[in-house]
């Protein structure tokens, strides 16, 4: 939701990188303020992934230019975890799977990093297997769930919604999800969308990485920008997802391309 | 060096090392039959090269460079070995200073009637006559380091569980090197006769009275042990073997054993310690229907060498045999995985499987692995394989992303790879020193 006078979360100003030598990201600029919900469209290696995995700290990403504010602080400046701790949050498109790691003792080990972050002491195993159980009806998991290994042998569709546990888990005040809604069927993106919905707040801002208009008949954006080359070439309200799904990108590209640069 | 010189020098570093033997400490005809065989043995032999097949990969030159002298006695206190106690295994110990039997630092209280656990005197004398059908019979008995030990030892630790008797406490055994200002060779030895129906968990240690982290350096020696292990029909044996010499020790150990029908056996192998160390392990059938568990796992650093040579041999049908062998290898080390497992015709319906994992944790850590199925029988399920990884740089970023520090999500990452082995180790305290460790190591 769009609200009168709120803080600005995220700011992005062109924003450059490089990935093994190669120009990815060609002078990004995004703001977003607190309570709003974000689209990124855009056809595929157009930079959305990695836009999202130099917000969440990845060390394989070299920013080679401009700056990116968050909550009036240099999020360039901090490791994945401090981010992660300060509320930044990235669904993975493709969450890796960790065997041997019980998903269980991740999840509460991740939860006691927020906490203590926060001064706050860490919950012991019983106290969090109680919050862990009623954050589980939030993405309709099964709680036999919790005792595989992280991701291990989970479905697309599972793996999604182990993501969208630990955003709700780790109530994050910046949420990115990377195609969150690929790969689901209906009731699977239902679920995830309905999660989602219920997570977001006045506080906390949302940007969703999206191929697919069919997302955001349940998750109803603010904003919605298109991606191209490493750019955002074009913004609008929701309705603009309307039209890249009739009428594709070409027409965006193409309006860039002749307004220059 | 041409070749000849270093045959030279390999043949009277053999006889250096054989010239140290002392007199047995007792008068057993087996025992003293044994040794004098396996004496003139050795004098045919020479320590190896890498151009010898089964020393491929791990060169023994260092240990040709010191020059080594008989194990002094010492007088090791109670309170130097306490921390390595196991609390799952009171009044059940057996303790071995510098290869010598000492009764003061030992207690078998915890032991049922009829089991015999001590030295060569422990066994009434009917029984120290039937040492000679335990000991140096496995087929590869010849082997240098193994004859060099039947040349050598001068008593035996023995556990012997009589028929139908399950011992319930499990019995630590504990080889302490405290080596003085020389460096020493000991050479134990251990018999486990496990006779029908019987079942026993066995803790093998090989420690050092070293300050400070047992892992840390100290007076270089060379342990040069061998354990044989009998079960006998529908025995069940729980094995662990702890490798913890110090960090300037030569370490060389057999571990064979013969399995007789129905019977159980299971194996978890812990390496940690000694500059350069080899396990040989040997597991031999000689009924059906056994079943045999091997679990290892090697965690090295600095500029260790640690390699693992096992061989499970059936000669029987219906046979199982799982073995799971994992390395963990920082800085400089070097581990080596060679497994053979041989199923000839005779063993059919035979079911084994085999898997070498090993993850290194800096760029200059080493591996060579080599599962060996060799098989002849058209009716077995068999499967082997090896993996060597680093640590994902994936999986690192996934748990930072959410919050963990690197180095937790490092240590989660590593632990994960060795909860595997150690969570089948049947003593608590053991499984959390050893997951300690494992932390410990990552950090360095
Ligand atoms: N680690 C990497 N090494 C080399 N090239 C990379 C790496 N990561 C991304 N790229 C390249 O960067 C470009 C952008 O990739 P990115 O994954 O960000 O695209 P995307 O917009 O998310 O695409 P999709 O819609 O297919 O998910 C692509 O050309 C890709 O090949
Ligand atoms: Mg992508």
């Amino acid at each position: 939701m769009i609200v009168e006078n709120a803080p600005t979360i995220l700011s992005v100003k062109n924003l450059t990188s490089n990935v093994e030598g190669t120009q990815i990201l060609k002078g990004l600029n995004l703001e977003i303020k607190a309570g709003e919900i974000h689209a990124i469209m855009g056809p595929n290696g157009s930079g959305k992934s990695t836009f999202s995995k130099i917000l969440a700290g990845h060390p394989d990403y070299e920013v080679t230019g401009g700056e990116v504010i968050y909550k009036g602080e240099n999020l360039l400046e901090l490791e994945a975890d401090d981010r992660a701790t300060a509320g930044v949050f990235l669904a993975f498109q493709y969450p890796i799977e960790i065997p041997g790691v019980s998903n269980l003792d991740f999840l509460r080990v991740a939860y006691n990093s927020h906490r203590k972050a926060r001064g706050l002491e860490e919950l012991d195993t019983f106290d969090f297997e109680d919050l862990v159980e009623e954050k589980l009806d939030v993405v309709k998991m099964r709680a036999e769930f919790l005792n595989r290994s992280v991701n291990e042998g989970f479905s697309g569709g599972e793996k999604k919604r182990n993501e969208i546990l630990q955003m709700a888990l780790l109530e994050p005040t910046l949420s990115i999800l990377d195609e969150t809604d690929s790969g689901l069927d209906i009731d699977a993106l239902k679920i995830v969308a309905n999660g989602v919905n219920q997570l977001a707040t006045e506080d906390n801002c949302t940007l969703m990485i999206t191929h697919y208009q069919r997302l955001l008949d349940y998750i109803v954006p603010d904003f919605v920008h298109v991606m191209y080359d490493g750019r955002i070439i074009t913004s609008g309200d929701k309705d603009l997802a309307l039209k890249l799904e009739e009428q594709g990108y070409d027409w965006a590209i193409e309006e860039f391309a002749t307004v220059g640069v | 060096m041409s070749p000849e010189t270093i045959t030279k020098q390999q043949v009277s570093s053999l006889t250096q090392l054989l010239n140290l033997r002392e007199p047995l400490a007792t008068e057993v005809t087996a025992l003293k039959t044994l040794r004098d065989r396996s004496e003139a043995w050795v004098r045919e032999l020479a320590i190896p090269t890498t151009r010898d097949e089964e020393w491929r990969f791990t060169d023994l030159s260092p240990l040709l460079n010191v020059e080594f002298n008989t194990a002094p006695s010492v007088d090791v206190k109670q309170s130097r070995i306490e921390t390595c106690l196991l609390p799952e295994a009171p009044q059940s110990r057996l303790v071995f200073v510098n290869g010598a039997y000492t009764e003061s630092l030992s207690d078998v209280r915890a032991l049922p009637e009829g089991v015999w656990a001590g030295n060569v005197s422990a066994l009434p004398p009917e029984k120290q006559e039937q040492l000679g059908d335990y000991l140096a019979r496995h087929p590869n008995h010849g082997e240098v380091f193994t004859a060099l030990n039947s040349a050598s030892f001068t008593d035996l630790a023995i556990v012997w569980v009589p028929r139908g008797k399950i011992v319930e406490t499990p019995l630590q055994l504990m080889f302490v090197a405290s080596p003085t200002d020389k460096a020493m060779l000991t050479q134990p030895r251990c018999l486990v006769v496990a006779e029908s129906n019987s079942s026993l968990t066995l803790v093998e240690e090989y420690i050092a009275t070293t300050e400070g982290c047992p892992d840390s350096q100290g007076v270089a020696y060379f342990n040069n042990a061998v354990t044989e292990v009998w079960l006998h029909e529908n025995a069940d044996v729980n094995h662990v073997r702890l490798e913890r010499d110090n960090g300037s020790a030569f370490h060389i150990g057999t571990t064979a054993v013969t399995q007789a029908r129905d019977s159980r056996y299971r194996f978890h192998a812990l390496t940690l310690g000694a500059q350069l160390s080899r396990h040989n392990i040997e597991v031999h059938q000689i009924g059906e229907g056994t079943t045999t568990t091997l679990n290892g796992l090697t965690l090295i650093g600095k500029t260790q060498t640690a390699d693992t040579h096992s061989t499970v041999a059936y000669n029987y049908p219906n046979g199982t045999a799982n073995q799971l062998h994992k390395c963990i290898v920082g800085d400089k080390a070097h581990a080596v995985f060679n497994g053979r497992i041989v199923v000839p015709q005779a063993a059919q319906m035979t079911n084994a499987s085999q898997l070498n994992r090993n993850l290194l944790l800096s760029p200059k850590a080493r591996v060579n692995t080599k599962p060996q199925l060799e098989i002849v029988a058209d009716n077995v399920k068999c499967s082997h394989g090896a993996t060597v990884s680093q640590l994902e740089a994936d999986e690192v970023f996934y748990l930072q992303s959410r919050g963990l520090d690197k180095t937790t999500s490092e240590n989660l990452l590593v632990d994960a790879f060795a909860a595997e082995i150690l969570q089948e180790v049947p003593l608590e305290s053991l499984r959390k020193a050893i997951a300690q460790c494992v932390a410990c190591r990552v950090e360095l």
